[in-house]
């Protein structure tokens, strides 16, 4: 724990002429490498977004395109190190609230985790320790934070359990993990994230492990506490369906690269990037009769070892041949603004010109879709 | 409970009728293992698969549809109730019995990792079901597996790989082929994409549908997912706690849902559309299911039902079809176009 967050020597260096944030929290070009037997893993490969407190980020992508490693970076919860097993190798800047992260003092960071930024985990009962009760673990996760005695503690946790909508909480709050069932564990593990009001909430997976009519309950509980409470949250999830539910804006990742990003309405309804009509074309979707095939992509995502180089979809991509002349395959496509759209907050990572993507979504993906 | 006979004239035959059935695991206790209760996993399922359709199976989890799906293909033994295969009771059917009937009706398992043997490799996986069943297909067994292998679009050349070289989705075409080896007529699947990627789940999808046609094979497919059930399914059945509560075409249950707990179910499914998250409007069903070991009196659903009333929670309501194909077990069905006769 003594080295977190100290700058790796991967990547770029730090600029230190980079304007000063202005948005709550702001990532700039993160990097987290692995370095394994087989090679170097690029989990996160120059990954930046701005994200305003009382606003929703969906970060959206496939198993291996490097959302828990961005999330958990965030949290300064990897090893950092430039060899062995398990250790990251991370460089970037995150700003949270205006303060550095990963030159800070590895303690004043523990001490924002829990107060200032709280993470949801996917599985709650891995996440939480089977040995104490619900009650404990919350009380513990207060009293870290907070010089108060057991016994308000206990009151803050049974307030929070109850907020969270476990019945009976003073009764609940001395079962164990195991004596509650899957959805409710899931809010004990939200309570356990709200107990010190955190401004950034991190949610990996946050309802992956439930049923819909209980990630239904959890998906309103997370939007209704975010009006309360007026924190910054971070949604990652490869359900589509989650996100358009959830987020404001839309981080589209694909080999540990951001692909796509931008408001979901813009994201969703004028799609950029042919990944993000690869993931919208897979999809079956509920709420239309649906009696042509799917389109789905084809291959199987990277290995993050063994990135393509240039464009990391080039392989998968249908319109790899399209791209304007000058460019070449080994060329990697930068996040631009696509002109035209309302606020100009929509990026895309894409040889292709705007007026190709454009007419290929309208002409040939949209109405299939 | 009176089961009510299903009409099928004029339509295709069913090729597998369930009538009743039950599977109850017992809890035992103490050094007698004195029996205290059961699991009332299923608790009385009758219904049709026809010739050429796919079924597709839906419910929470923890309401029984793994359960069906091992019963149906009698990986477990029914307590009750009884499972007809081609006009054959095989209900009750011993390992030898069933050994003929295995050809026929084939599995394909959720977990591609953990329903392939690590230590085999494909070839000696997809070849198994020619091995047991005492088979020699013409051209030999290497030859047979490497078509299948090419059926699923997998390399025919990696027939000496082991599963662990291959990635999820690959793996899931080595279950697939396997299934398929035999030239099987009904093959139940139970969650064939749920433990996949996005992008891949939609290839295997359309690898089910191009062999469904390519074969004429008939479907069981049991999933937790509406949008993918929607996306497969001819007709769907809806489970909660071990029983059905509404079975009929895709259409009529997406559109004109009759069941309160479909109508609650098919509201919770996220769309991937923020333009629509405002319009519409959701039935959020409070708690949890109910424990399949004490399941509740009457209607099982009465507990999280917005529209119960006392008769739900004293009688059972009896799946009765309230229109021609679509069966409803509801005393107070949504959407039905004359007053229900259930509430009597």
């Amino acid at each position: 724990m003594t080295d977190l967050h100290k700058t790796g020597a991967v990547g770029e260096p730090v600029r230190p002429d980079a304007a000063p944030p202005t948005a709550y929290l702001d990532v700039r070009d993160l990097r987290i490498h692995f370095p394994t037997d087989d090679g170097l893993v690029k989990s996160v490969d120059g990954l930046s977004f701005q994200l305003e407190r009382g606003k929703t980020l969906g970060i959206v992508g496939e198993s291996g395109s490097g959302k828990s490693v961005t999330s958990l970076g965030i949290m300064g919860l990897h090893t950092v190190g430039q060899y062995g097993r398990g250790k990251a190798r991370i460089s970037g800047e995150i700003w949270l609230d205006g303060k550095e992260l990963m030159t800070a003092d590895p303690d004043r960071v523990r001490r924002l985790r829990g107060r200032e930024m709280a993470m949801i985990f996917q599985d709650p009962l891995s996440a939480m320790h089977p040995y104490f009760t619900v009650g404990h673990q919350i009380v513990e996760a207060y009293r870290v934070h907070n010089d108060v005695d057991k016994k308000t503690a206990r009151k803050r946790a049974v307030e929070l359990l109850d907020r969270v909508g476990i019945p009976q909480p003073d009764r609940r709050v001395d079962d164990y993990p195991h004596q509650f069932s899957g959805g409710m564990r899931q809010r004990a593990m939200i309570a356990m994230a709200l107990v010190n009001n955190p401004d950034l909430l991190i949610a990996d997976e946050p309802t992956t492990a439930l049923d819909v009519t209980v990630q239904a309950q959890i998906l309103d509980l997370i939007r209704d506490l975010q009006k309360e409470f007026g924190s910054a949250v971070i949604v990652i999830t490869h359900d589509l369906g989650v996100v358009a539910e959830l987020a404001d804006d839309i981080l589209v990742m694909y080999g540990g690269r951001c692909v796509e990003r931008g408001p979901a309405e813009q994201v969703f309804h004028t799609p950029q990037h042919p990944y993000t009509w690869g993931l919208l074309g897979s999809m079956p979707r509920i709420d239309r009769e649906q009696t042509e095939r799917l389109i789905p992509v084809k291959g199987s995502p990277p290995s993050l070892i063994n990135v393509p180089a240039g464009c990391a979809f080039n392989p998968r991509c249908p319109y790899a041949d399209v791209p304007a002349a000058g460019v070449t395959r080994t060329e990697r496509p930068e996040l631009r603004p696509v002109t035209g759209a309302e606020g100009g907050r929509h990026l895309s990572a894409c040889h292709m010109s705007q007026e190709e993507r454009t007419r290929i979504w309208t002409e040939e993906i949209a109405p299939k879709l | 409970m009176s089961i009510p006979e299903q009409q099928t004239a004029g339509g295709p035959e069913p090729i597998l009728r369930v009538k009743g059935l039950v599977k109850h695991f017992p809890i035992t206790k103490g050094l007698l293992r004195r029996q205290i209760g059961a699991v009332q996993a299923v608790d009385g399922l009758t219904f049709d698969v026809l010739a050429g359709e796919t079924l597709g199976v839906v419910g929470e989890s923890g309401c029984g549809k793994s359960t069906m799906g091992r019963l149906i293909t009698r990986l477990l033994e029914p307590t009750g109730g009884t499972v007809e295969f081609q006009g054959k009771d095989i209900t009750h059917l011993g390992v030898a019995g069933m050994r003929p009937m295995r050809r026929d009706v084939q599995m394909i398992f959720q977990d591609p990792y953990s329903s392939l043997n690590p230590r085999h490799t494909v070839g000696t996986i997809v070849g198994a079901p020619f091995r047991l069943q005492g088979i020699k297909p013409e051209g030999g067994v290497k030859k047979e597996v490497q078509r299948l292998l090419g059926l699923v679009g997998l390399n025919p050349e990696h027939y000496n790989r082991y599963p662990h070289e291959f990635s999820g989705g690959q793996r899931q075409r080595i279950g697939i082929a396997r299934a398929l080896a035999l030239n099987p007529k009904l093959v139940v699947a139970d969650e064939p994409v749920s433990a996949l990627d996005v992008s891949i789940q939609a290839q295997v999808v359309n690898l089910l549908d191009d062999l469904q046609t390519e074969l004429g094979l008939t479907y069981v497919i049991i999933a937790h997912d509406l949008s993918v059930i929607r996306h497969v399914s001819d007709r769907i059945a809806v489970m909660y706690l071990g029983k059905l509560v509404e079975l009929t075409d895709r259409s009529s249950l997406y559109t004109r849902p009759m069941h309160p707990y479909t109508k609650a179910l098919l509201s919770a499914v996220p769309v991937p559309d923020p333009g629509r998250r405002t319009k519409r409007e959701r039935i959020l069903l409070k708690g949890d299911v109910p424990s399949p070991i004490s399941p509740p009196s009457g209607c099982r659903f009465h507990t999280r039902c917005w529209k119960a009333t006392e008769v739900c929670s004293s009688q059972e309501p009896p799946l009765v079809a309230l229109e021609p194909g679509h069966q409803v077990a509801c005393h107070h069905p949504e959407s039905v176009p004359e007053p229900a006769p259930a509430t009597a």
